[in-house]
């Protein structure tokens, strides 16, 4: 995907948002670091642009939350910012890919300590398939199917100073 | 579109950004790199959030086992280490030497066999001896050892959270002055902060009785340039006896506990005569900074070494010291218990 097709996908989504939900009443969007906070800012750019109204975007950090801990390196934790109560609230989980669903697992059990959302719904901007839980995306940019040797790999601007979706090979560099 | 990379796709796509150092143990903050210490108080930050919740409880240690094993008495630290592994979902189990094995005669090596065997995850030690969790750490294969405090040698968490809470309120930590009064020769808690804050780039001054400050001449110590030509860190370290004068345009002033023991052992006349040329009060701290911060690692001698008026005073961190401390040993815990099950 280049960044046209990005700009078009990030569209649908949040028309998609605003339809399920009756508009932007009592949304949180809370993007999962590092790139999901990117496309909720995008989302909640362009819902403020359409409907004239401001979302709050909250930052989820969720390595405290995840179940493979023993599997990896230490990893550096950042805060996880709330600009408002979930309690209550419509929280949309924004991630830039969709893979086997434990960082969606994860990102529930942080809302969950956060307060009790009134329901929770999952954004990715790349739904690759091979899902080890039962977890599905409500808004999808883009499915890609995938074989599990590959690696996607999203860059927007604000982080990596491009924006493009690849696939590409796992581990042979 | 194909390219190849070495990355594992969650790494690429997540929060993953690693601490530097594939650190095992925390014995001291003299191994320590600088990109290591910024990267554990950054962690820190977020577990001072979690702390901040109405629900002070995350999952990331579920399963871990974590044993503090104190042959020393304290207060804060263990029950720091001990709230921090509990809000991190980790099962922690005290031991203490009065009440254990230990008053039988059993060694620091079987105690730490057994431990191992009963499948502890992390063991905090405090003891006596400096060294005593060196050699705990060199002698046990699968458990992950920590410091808390091993003689007058180091107490490199006490050091961190220092760092982290000197941080927090100077916005920074290199270029500042910062001043450690008290009895610094035989404080474990000034070795391992002087580690700590010379590495991050500060000025450190030394200040109290003469007889109470360490050997610059000590082999391997001081200087400009340390074995092998490397930059020295405590280049940036120096002694200045006379507090008045250490404490000219200081940012940052830390007293150390005074040990009433060292007056019978002759190391200074008198208290009064301590309290008059070293004691941290409104006088003093007028000479420093104006918005300079004082710092005490506890238990306080309020009267001693610091006075009870700027101990509880606008200026003291003292309280928010202990808080940071709760975040700094989970950030470590954290750093830590992940690295263990990797290695294994």
């Amino acid at each position: 995907m280049d960044s046209d097709e990005i700009r078009r996908a990030v569209t649908r989504m949040f028309h998609e948002i605003l339809e399920r939900n009756h508009g932007a009443d009592g949304l949180l969007l809370a993007g999962i670091r590092t790139r999901g906070v990117p496309l909720a800012e995008r989302l909640a750019e362009q819902i403020r642009q359409a409907e004239n109204v401001t979302v709050p975007v909250g930052r989820l950090d969720i390595n405290l939350y995840r179940d493979d801990l023993s599997e990896r390196p230490r990893m550096r934790i950042r805060p996880t910012t709330m600009p408002v109560d979930v309690a209550g609230r419509t929280v949309v989980l924004v991630d830039d890919v969709l893979y086997t669903g434990r960082t969606v697992r994860a990102a529930m059990d942080a809302i969950s300590d956060l307060g009790r959302p009134l329901r929770i719904q999952a954004t990715a901007l790349v739904d690759r398939g091979h899902r080890e839980l039962p977890i599905r995306a409500d808004f999808v940019g883009k499915n890609i199917p995938t074989r599990q040797m590959e690696l996607v790999r999203v860059r927007f601007n604000e982080t990596d100073g491009i924006d493009d979706v690849c696939i590409l090979e796992r581990g042979t560099a | 579109m194909v390219a190849t990379v070495a990355n594992d796709n969650e790494l690429f796509q997540g929060n993953a950004v690693p601490v530097p150092g594939l650190r095992r143990h925390v014995l001291d903050l003299d191994d320590f790199t600088a990109e290591e210490i910024t990267a554990t108080l950054d962690n820190a930050a977020a577990m001072r959030a979690v702390l901040e919740r109405d629900v002070k409880k995350v999952p990331a240690l579920r399963g871990r086992v974590i044993m503090t094993l104190f042959y020393e008495a304290s207060t804060r630290t263990r029950i720091s280490f001990e709230e921090a592994g509990k809000i991190l979902s980790a099962d922690v189990i005290n031991m203490t030497a009065s009440a254990s094995s230990i008053e039988k005669g059993e060694s620091l090596l079987n105690t730490g066999l057994t431990l191992q065997a009963m499948g502890v995850d992390v063991i905090v030690i405090r003891h006596p001896h400096a060294g005593a969790p060196h050699f705990l750490a060199r002698n046990l294969k699968n458990v992950a050892v920590i410091n808390a405090g091993d003689g007058a040698h180091a107490h490199p968490t006490q050091g961190l959270l220092d760092l982290y809470t000197a941080r927090d309120h100077l916005g920074g930590l290199a270029g500042h002055k910062v001043v450690i009064v008290g009895d610094v020769l035989h404080s474990r808690v000034a070795r391992s902060a002087v580690w700590g804050f010379a590495k991050a780039g500060a000025r450190v001054i030394l200040s109290g009785p003469p007889t109470l400050m360490p050997d610059p001449l000590t082999p391997g110590g001081w200087g400009t340039t340390g074995n092998n030509g490397v930059a020295n860190p405590l280049a940036n370290v120096s002694i200045e006896p006379s507090l008045d004068a250490a404490i000219e345009g200081a940012d940052l002033v830390m007293a150390l506990r005074l040990q009433s023991e060292r007056q019978q052992r002759g190391f200074f006349p008198s208290l009064r005569e301590y309290i008059r040329r070293w004691q941290v009060n409104d006088q003093r701290m007028a000479r420093a900074n104006p918005n300079a911060l004082l710092m005490h690692p506890g238990p306080m001698n309020e009267g001693i070494e610091v006075s009870s008026g700027l101990a509880h005073g606008e200026r003291s961190l003292i309280e928010e010291q202990v808080t940071n401390g709760v975040a700094i040993r989970m950030a470590l815990l954290y750093q830590l218990a992940g690295a263990v099950a990797v290695e294994n």
